[in-house]
């Protein structure tokens, strides 16, 4: 009874999160012509807000939305019960640990293990919240290693516009701003491709999807 | 029935009937110009329609529920304005408080001010008090990168999308003898006026458009358009002197005045687009744009028709 209770409350959170984006940020999804991937496969995203799961995961079609899995620090997520019920039963968060002395579990083989499950995965390859004036931070070498073991899975470039804006680190108030996630074309791992070739072709093809930054006034 | 509810109700059957011929004949384009593929015109003629009719059954929702009702639209279209046009101007971090107060204290006092009828500070409150706050608040975060044009543009971004917008739904207030209970139907004289006046201009632009009126703003704005959705739009709001307590020569003269005003606002909201190197506003309303792309001239002839009927028609 105690678990249904949660489980229901869990579900009234997300829908409450999705609803509170959406009418903050009127977001907007792009889609590629081709459409998502019907099978399982792995959102890689830019990343400079705590909200960025929240828009991908709002405008994602709900029959998809649910067995989409975000990526996260466990370090943050398991931080408070709060944060511990948003991260786990909410947003059913695949949690990582970030700092290599404290890993008890191989992050790779927990994504590996999501994805064989029928998940699909939403990455931020950057590793962590993009403070800088830089577009895109370099990308972590965990995607390369998740491609390694699971070559045949696809990989879809997500930039999210604006995020950064409405909720700026440190910021309590989010500004109401228009945000578009755009999706692009899946992309896969070539064979023999090399990590540095792999992750460098990887970040270009986010960068593609980004459009000019609104109202930058140049 | 009152008067004010069966003319509303004469209205209203009045602007579905347009729609009921807008809407066949866009089906018929569809059938007869859309046997070699899709055509893109007639798509987003008939996506325009189809968001005609939500806003048509949205406002006559809001006419239905009352002052409140009427409040509450046009705040939300005062909040949805605001986004769209903070979401193209040039900010910083520092100006996140001063951004948050347009949102959250600005625009809810501005809307609370016209439901407790308190012009004389509803008409001033965001050109003297949130004209002075809003730099206060920026400049304590020290700053000054190009900090005139920041407060420039969020002062400019509360004046068109809150206080100009909210002089449509003040229009309530005005005490107009011999129109007592009425008043929503001026607002719905000034929205089907400037609204019409805008579609005529499409249409005639459409049908007889040649010599483009201003190239470097707007592409799609011809001469013709102009001349003949003024005159038309003007001929129907003297027409439409039944629903005001305005003379139809008046009415006719009202409705000039708006339509013209109506017509140089979306050519400034236009080169601002412009200046931001984009199309559209957004994206809320499908077929139109952004609701600022439907609102633009609504925006620019809402104070002054206010102002003309407060000075020559009202007692308050």
């Amino acid at each position: 009874m105690k678990i249904r209770m949660k489980a229901l409350v869990a579900k009234v959170a997300a829908a409450a999160f999705v609803l509170f984006a959406r009418a903050i940020t009127a977001v907007r999804a792009i889609w590629p012509e081709e459409g998502l991937p019907a099978k399982p496969c792995v959102y890689f995203a830019n990343h400079s807000s705590h909200g960025d799961f929240v828009l991908i995961w709002a405008v994602l079609p709900p029959r998809l939305r649910h067995r989409t899995r975000p990526v996260a620090g466990a370090e943050y997520w398991l931080k408070s019960h709060t944060n511990a019920f948003i991260g786990r039963d909410v947003f059913n968060a695949v949690l990582i640990e970030r700092e290599r002395e404290k890993r008890t579990q191989d992050p790779i083989a927990l994504m590996v293990s999501a994805i064989d499950a029928g998940s699909s995965l939403i990455l931020f390859p950057e590793g962590t919240r993009n403070q800088t004036e830089e577009r895109l931070l370099p990308f972590k070498s965990g995607i390369f290693h998740l491609v390694d073991q699971r070559p045949e899975v696809d990989l879809v470039p997500v930039w999210i516009n604006n995020l950064n804006r409405v909720m700026p680190k440190g910021e309590i108030v989010p500004i109401p701003l228009i945000c578009t996630v755009t999706f692009g074309s899946a992309l896969r791992v070539a064979p023999g491709e090399d990590k540095e070739a792999f992750l460098e072709r990887m970040r270009a093809a986010l960068l593609a999807l980004a459009p000019k930054p609104a109202g930058s006034g140049e | 029935m009152t008067a004010a509810s069966s003319d509303l109700v004469t209205l209203v059957l009045g602007i579905f009937g347009v729609l009921i011929v807008a809407s066949v004949v866009g089906y018929i384009l569809e059938r007869r110009l859309t046997t070699n593929g899709p055509n893109a015109a007639v798509e987003n003629l008939n996506a325009r329609i189809r968001a005609w009719w939500a806003m048509v059954i949205l406002i006559g929702l809001a006419f239905i529920a009352g002052r409140v009702g009427v409040l509450v639209l046009f705040a939300f279209c005062s909040f949805a304005a605001l986004r769209e046009f903070i979401t193209l101007i040039y900010t910083r971090r520092a100006d996140h408080w001063a951004l948050a107060s347009a949102f959250f204290l600005v625009l809810p006092i501005q809307y609370y001010l016209l439901w407790a009828e308190e012009y004389g500070i509803f008409s001033i409150f965001i050109p003297v008090y949130a004209f002075l706050l809003m730099p206060i608040i920026s400049v304590l975060r020290g700053d000054t990168e190009r900090f005139l044009l920041r407060v420039a543009e969020v002062q400019w971004a509360l004046m068109i999308c809150v206080f100009c917008v909210s002089h449509v739904p003040a229009l309530l207030t005005l005490d107009i003898p011999g129109y007592e209970g009425r008043n929503v139907l001026l607002i719905a004289f000034l929205v089907i006026v400037v609204q019409l006046s805008d579609v005529l201009q499409y249409v005639w632009g459409k049908l007889f458009g040649r010599t483009r009126i201003a190239p470097k703003l707007s592409p799609s704005k011809t001469v013709e358009g102009f001349v003949g959705g003024v005159a038309s739009a003007t001929l129907i709001g003297a027409a439409l002197w039944w629903i005001t307590p305005f003379t139809p020569l008046q009415a006719g003269l009202m409705s000039f005045i708006i339509t013209l005003m109506g017509f140089l606002g979306g050519l400034v909201m236009s080169a601002i687009k412009r200046d931001r190197g984009v199309k559209d506003w957004g994206q809320l309303i499908e077929g139109h744009g952004g609701l600022i792309d439907r609102l633009d001239s609504v925006v620019f002839s809402a104070p002054i028709f206010f102002h003309i009927v407060r000075y020559w028609w009202s007692l308050s």
